[in-house]
């Protein structure tokens, strides 16, 4: 088998060429942020920040790159980080896509990492550009207490810094922290800061100096399902016959405060406003639209309490996991279905064709922790590559099924960490010829044509020794 | 037509009969297949019931590990502590089966999943058994007979109940194996061949390695050798049919690990080796008397007489003596009460404990088989019409299997195979009486000239306004003019001119047996309508009856259809979360479905091997809640699972089951009585229900807060108020109720520290509270 040919995002290669011409990227004493405003949003279990960022030159040589930094522990759970420079003012603001990449700095200090914002055109001295970062936390809500029983509502923690920290100055700044509900047990003072609501302010700081940190913990209720899948695999086997069929296996767990002692069903059915708040028994998955023939089974068979509803924009699946899942407790299916091919696989302009589907989990607000997309192209296909937004890890593998003689080439498609922001359509091109559609076909009706001529040979071949 | 030769016609009818047969039998094997499919489009694709699970669970661990893990399998995951070598106690035949029909598929690259080729076995050896009845009854009364017979069985529903698809269990393809075997044995006795001998001793080597059920085949082929020595049929093609079965099929069923060497040691087999060796002194007899002179030969037989009663009522006295030093005679549990059907329910209350294992009642037989049932005499009859070796053995069939289906109902599946043949015998005879009478007085009315051509039109005409059905057993009699006298010939395809004549000269005899022309179109109607009659039922009990995979339980109500999956709620729950070394208690039912669909280790299983441990469980469940706490703990159990049937109104839960734990329990640990649970006599659960049952550790699993769902604790099953609504458990808690809260499952409290605290609180100041010790010891007799 020929080695797999990977595309390499084009922003990378313009990436290496830019570091080689700007070898003497400014140091971030160069630059200044003159306002920051940061809105964390903690009402479900994936942690997204938003990010306001008014950077300044101050320095003498244009600047072309940006550095956020994160400390080590929110560095092991950021799944995504976005990045997008505002253009225009007020009303007439548009924004462009930045190019975000993990970079390294020397001098960090107490591990710091860093990632870096390409900007679009340099930023020259005494200019001043605003950015619009993103970025999401997956398993930084800690449960505490870390076991409850039904009766108990869900409390967790938050850790932060009340100072964004930054390679930067910073002149001012502000953070907003969003929480689920009113029901704060605790939170951190680091003046000024105020509470509204279910809202938490902290700030406005002015002046402080690059990466400065002032930890704070806020202990609040949160009793959003904490879905977490541990493990899919999505398998998207293309037939060009008219259709794709998918199928996900899910490792589904609930990652909130573990569930303790006694599971009274009689308390689950009659109190269902105090008894299991943190479990939930519903899920909502967003199908494609036009999907047909949908399962939802387990290892031992159909799981009878799924609601489909198609209309002509999208399909929303309805699944209940066969028993309600709270903290700790798992669960495994199967969600499969077909799509009508012409809707996903498309004839691209130099003759090859490619498939475009959706990168991520069709679950609604879930994270996987490790995700793996196996496109199983039809046999005989040739070159395939894969084309996604974001960097995973790729290899291919041949799968046998259906009569298959040399095999289906798979290109199999890794990442670990994935939140709902990561749906975004991505591509897998290959060669195919419309021929091999006719080999399974023709290999059958040459095994049957052959048995009926055995048996034509059969019924006119006397083998008898005696002829009687 | 009538321009062409008589002879070239004959050949093309002949041709024609057997391909049309040919394609009615490819059509019946769709039949008996798509009848089964009831159950998977119903409800879905999944496997059914308690038993299969477990040859289910044994299928995925044979492909998972291939053919020498699996004959060295020791499952630790059962009857803990003791543990089950599977290898060695199970019947490998349909795990085996499926196995390599799973590994052929996936050879071929067919992505087909193990569970889904253990669904659809059952159906598909559901034809193939239909196939083996056909060649069977064509052996015994020819193709006419043959394809109404396999029709029958296609649809009959007694296999059904045993073959739906999802049922995967060893009687789905023993069915095939057993008809299988009786019809090469049958093939063997008409033609003598080797050939077949060799094929038949194989097909009694698959039969024992799929069922238990083979001892039946054992012990009738010898009777019914015993039975043509007697009535003076014996023949060298007997002797054939018979001494290789006994001596090949004994060397390959000792192949089969659970049977080994009880080939040759158990009564079971007694029978065949008893009828060899008479088949012997026969062959031995008829030799000598061959070579002998008549006078010499009285001689040599009073000699022989002499010398050999001596030697067999030595021989006779060793073995009974043998026989009976072993309590049970050397019979088997199962074999004694089929032998004396009281023997269970005195000695085996696990064997009693199984609805399958009781008497069936009169309305069973007519659901199970039917109009068969008023069709099988008129078969018996037509079986002496005239008595051939292989008639002999179908009436001698039927006669054996009615007896054994009367002592179990399970056994009903023997007897539908025989029904079947019998019935196709019956009817295919009636047809061709009733046809032929038609065939020679419609040339009277017509006044055709020509009567052979017009006898085929006419007998076509009248068949083809009735039913579809019929149309096969026209298009069968067509064929069966010819070949009618074929297998008592013995001879082989090429003798078409003689057959000829034959049938030529049968037709003149049969001119005698004409009846009246409109009775026989009248027969023939009310015949259809039996058999209309027949198929109706049977789509009824294919769809409704037997298509229940029994892990899911639907209703109808007002508002559509209602599913209770709750075992299957309860399985996954245990399987994901709890751990994997967990131990879960449970009635034996429940067993193979705990380790198939939980993988979680169990102590007792539905293979109820050994009652002591059986009896440990029931005695735990008849146990008040410390006792039982002590018990289980002892067995290092974790988890206790029940079946609550009073929420829903599901009957075969553990309440109504209690009984026999008590029973069971009680028949090795005495201080379990039954009485104490029973209220004059009677089994109750109200507030009349005597105080042990109302602390015995099952009505608490089952009863643990359940007033609290309506207030007043109304058992929709028992349709009474239970007796003790308030109570609280002290040495379990519950940790999973399904939806509807069918399946109960509880967790042994871990020991407390306290307790101990407390002795030695007790033990600092043994003098002061020595009285209060005395009192604590009475209050707990199970200490």
């Amino acid at each position: 088998m020929e080695p797999p040919l990977l595309t390499i995002p084009s922003a990378l290669i313009f990436f290496v060429f830019a570091s080689l011409i700007f070898s003497s990227t400014p140091s971030p004493q160069e630059l200044q942020i003159v306002n920051a405003e940061r809105r964390i949003d903690l009402s479900s279990h994936i942690v997204r920040v938003f990010l306001t960022l008014k950077v300044e030159n101050t320095g003498t040589s244009p600047a072309s790159e940006v550095l956020l930094a994160f400390p080590p522990t929110q560095f092991e759970h950021l799944a995504l980080v976005k990045a997008a420079a505002a253009v225009g003012k007020r009303k007439k603001k548009s924004y462009t896509p930045l190019t975000v990449k993990s970079s390294e700095l020397i001098d960090a200090p107490n591990g710091a990492k860093f990632f870096s914002v390409l900007l679009l055109n340099q930023l020259n001295a005494g200019e001043t550009v605003t950015l619009e970062i993103l970025y999401a936390l997956t398993h930084s809500l800690e449960p505490f207490p870390e076991e409850i029983s039904q009766s108990e509502p869900q409390l967790v923690y938050f850790r932060d810094s009340a100072i964004i920290l930054s390679p930067y100055h910073i002149k001012e700044q502000t953070t907003f922290i969003k929480t689920p509900s009113t029901k704060v047990e605790s939170y951190t003072v680091v003046e000024p800061t105020n509470r509204a609501n279910t809202e938490l302010k902290y700030g406005q700081y002015n002046d402080r100096a690059p990466y400065s940190y002032s930890p704070i913990i806020i202990h609040f209720e949160n009793n959003h399902p904490f879905a977490v899948v541990e493990e899919l695999l999505r398998e998207v086997e293309i037939s060009h016959w008219g259709s794709i069929q998918i199928t996900e296996h899910y490792k589904l767990v609930h990652a909130g405060a573990r569930h303790r002692g006694v599971f009274s069903r009689v308390e689950y059915q009659s109190r269902p406003s105090i008894s299991g708040v943190s479990s939930f028994k519903h899920l909502l998955a967003r199908l494609p639209p036009r999907v047909h023939s949908v399962y939802y089974r387990d290892g031992i068979g159909n799981i009878s309490s799924s609601h489909l509803r198609i209309d002509s924009k999208k399909s929303e699946l309805e699944i209940e996991p066969r028993y309600p899942l709270f903290g700790g407790w798992k669960s495994t299916f199967v969600i499969g279905y077909g799509l009508p091919l012409q809707d996903f696989v498309f004839e691209a302009p130099d003759g090859s064709r490619y498939l475009n589907f959706s990168f991520g989990c069709p679950i609604l607000e879930t994270i996987v922790d490790k995700l793996t997309i196996k496109v199983v192209l039809p046999e005989g296909s040739k070159d395939p590559n894969a084309a996604v937004p974001f960097a995973v890890d790729q290899h291919m593998e041949t799968k046998y099924s259906y009569l298959d003689v040399v095999g289906r080439p798979v290109v199999v498609l890794e990442k670990n960490n994935v939140v709902p922001d990561h749906i975004t359509p991505f591509q897998v091109y290959y060669k195919f010829h419309p021929v091999f559609m006719l080999a399974e076909p023709l290999m059958l009706i040459t095994a049957f044509f052959l048995l009926f001529v055995t048996c034509v040979a059969y019924l006119h071949i006397d083998l008898s020794i005696q002829k009687s | 037509m009538a321009e062409m030769e008589n002879a070239k016609g004959s050949t093309l009818r002949y041709a024609c009969g057997n391909v049309l047969s040919f394609f009615i039998l490819i059509l019946i094997g769709v039949l008996a297949f798509s009848i089964r499919l009831f159950s998977v489009i119903k409800y879905e694709s999944v496997i059914h019931e308690f038993d299969p699970y477990f040859n289910y669970r044994v299928t995925q661990f044979l492909t998972k590990n291939g053919i020498y893990d699996f004959w060295n399998w020791f499952d630790d995951r059962t009857w803990y502590p003791l543990g089950r070598v599977i290898g060695g106690t199970v019947y490998p035949g349909l795990t085996l089966t499926a196995g390599s029909l799973w590994w052929l598929l996936n050879s071929l690259n067919i992505p087909l999943s193990v569970e889904t080729v253990c669904v659809f076995t059952a159906p598909i050896f559901s034809a193939y058994a239909a196939w083996a009845t056909y060649l069977l009854t064509k052996e015994v009364k020819g193709t006419g007979a043959g394809l109404t017979a396999a029709v029958l069985l296609a649809m009959v529903p007694s296999y059904i109940s045993r073959s739906v698809a999802g049922s995967y269990d060893n009687e789905a393809v023993a069915i095939f194996a057993l008809i299988f075997t009786f019809y090469l044995y049958i093939k063997t006795l008409n033609t003598g061949s080797l050939f077949y001998a060799t094929l038949n001793a194989l097909a009694y080597f698959y039969m024992v390695c799929s069922w238990g059920g083979y001892t039946f085949i054992i012990n009738l082929i010898p009777m019914h050798v015993l039975l043509c020595i007697v009535t003076g049929r014996y023949s060298s093609r007997l002797y054939i049919a018979y001494a290789p079965l006994v001596v090949l099929g004994t060397l390959l069923a000792a192949l089969v690990p659970v049977v080994g060497f009880n080939a040759v040691m158990t009564s079971e087999h007694f029978a065949s080796f008893l009828v060899f060796i008479i088949l012997h002194v026969v062959a031995l007899v008829y030799y000598i008397k061959g070579i002998l002179s008549p006078k010499m030969f009285k001689v040599a037989v009073t000699l022989v007489v002499a010398v050999g009663v001596v030697v067999c009522c030595a021989m006779m006295a060793v073995l009974v003596a043998l026989v009976a030093s072993s309590p049970t005679k050397g019979w088997s549990g199962r074999s004694l009460s089929l032998l004396d059907p009281t023997y269970a329910s005195k000695y085996i209350p696990i064997i009693a404990s199984v609805s399958e294992h009781q008497p069936p009642t009169w309305p069973s037989y007519f659901m199970d088989i039917n109009v068969l049932a008023f069709l099988v005499p008129a078969g018996i009859i037509s079986c002496f019409l005239p008595l051939s070796d292989a008639s002999s053995f179908v009436v001698l069939y039927i006669v054996t299997s009615v007896y054994f289906s009367g002592v179990m109902v399970r056994l009903m599946l023997v007897l539908a195979p025989a029904a079947c043949i019998m019935s196709g015998i019956a009817l295919s005879e009636a047809f061709s009486v009733f046809t032929r009478s038609i065939k020679f007085q419609m040339p009277k009315l017509l006044d055709d000239s020509d009567p052979v051509p017009g006898d085929i039109a006419s007998a076509n005409s009248v068949v083809q306004s009735n039913q579809a059905k019929v149309e096969k057993h026209s298009a069968v009699d067509k064929s069966e003019g010819t070949l009618k006298e074929r297998p008592q010939k013995k001879s082989k395809k090429k003798e078409k001119e003689p057959l000829e004549k034959a049938s030529i000269k049968s037709q003149i005899e049969k001119k005698l047996l004409v009846l009246p022309l409109e009775s026989s179109v009248l027969a023939i109607l009310l015949l259809v309508l039996l058999g209309a009659f027949y198929v109706v039922h049977c789509v009824w009990a294919a769809a409704e009856a037997y298509s229940a995979p029994s892990i899911v339980l639907t209703s109808h109500n007002h508002d559509g259809l209602h599913v209770f999956d709750d075992f299957r709620e309860a399985y996954a729950w245990l399987s994901h979360n709890t751990e994997v070394d967990d131990k879960v208690a449970s009635w034996w039912d429940y067993g193979y479905q705990t380790t198939a669909m939980a993988n979680r280790t169990v102590i007792v299983d539905n293979n109820t091997w050994n009652n002591t441990h059986i009896a440990t469980v029931g005695t735990a469940m008849s146990s008040p809640e410390k006792a039982a706490w002590e018990i289980f703990n002892s067995l290092d159990v974790k988890y206790v699972l029940v079946v609550f049937g009073g929420l829903v109104g599901y009957p075969s839960d553990d309440i109504n089951k209690f009984l026999w734990m008590v029973r069971i329990g009680g028949g090795v640990f005495p201080h379990i009585k039954e009485p104490d649970y029973l209220r004059d006599g009677q089994y109750r659960i109200d507030s009349q229900a005597t105080p042990t049952m109302l602390n015995c550790l099952m009505y608490k699993l089952s009863y643990y807060r359940f007033v609290e769902t309506d207030g007043k604790g109304f058992d929709r099953v028992r349709r009474t108020e239970i007796g003790k609504k308030y109570f609280k458990l002290s040495h379990f808690e519950e940790v999973f109720t399904t939806h509807h809260w069918m399946v109960r499952i509880y967790k042994l409290k871990p020991p407390k520290n306290r307790i101990r605290g407390k002795t030695k609180k007790s033990k600092s100041s043994p003098k002061t509270s020595a009285s209060k010790k005395d009192d604590r010891v009475k209050k707990n007799p199970w200490r």
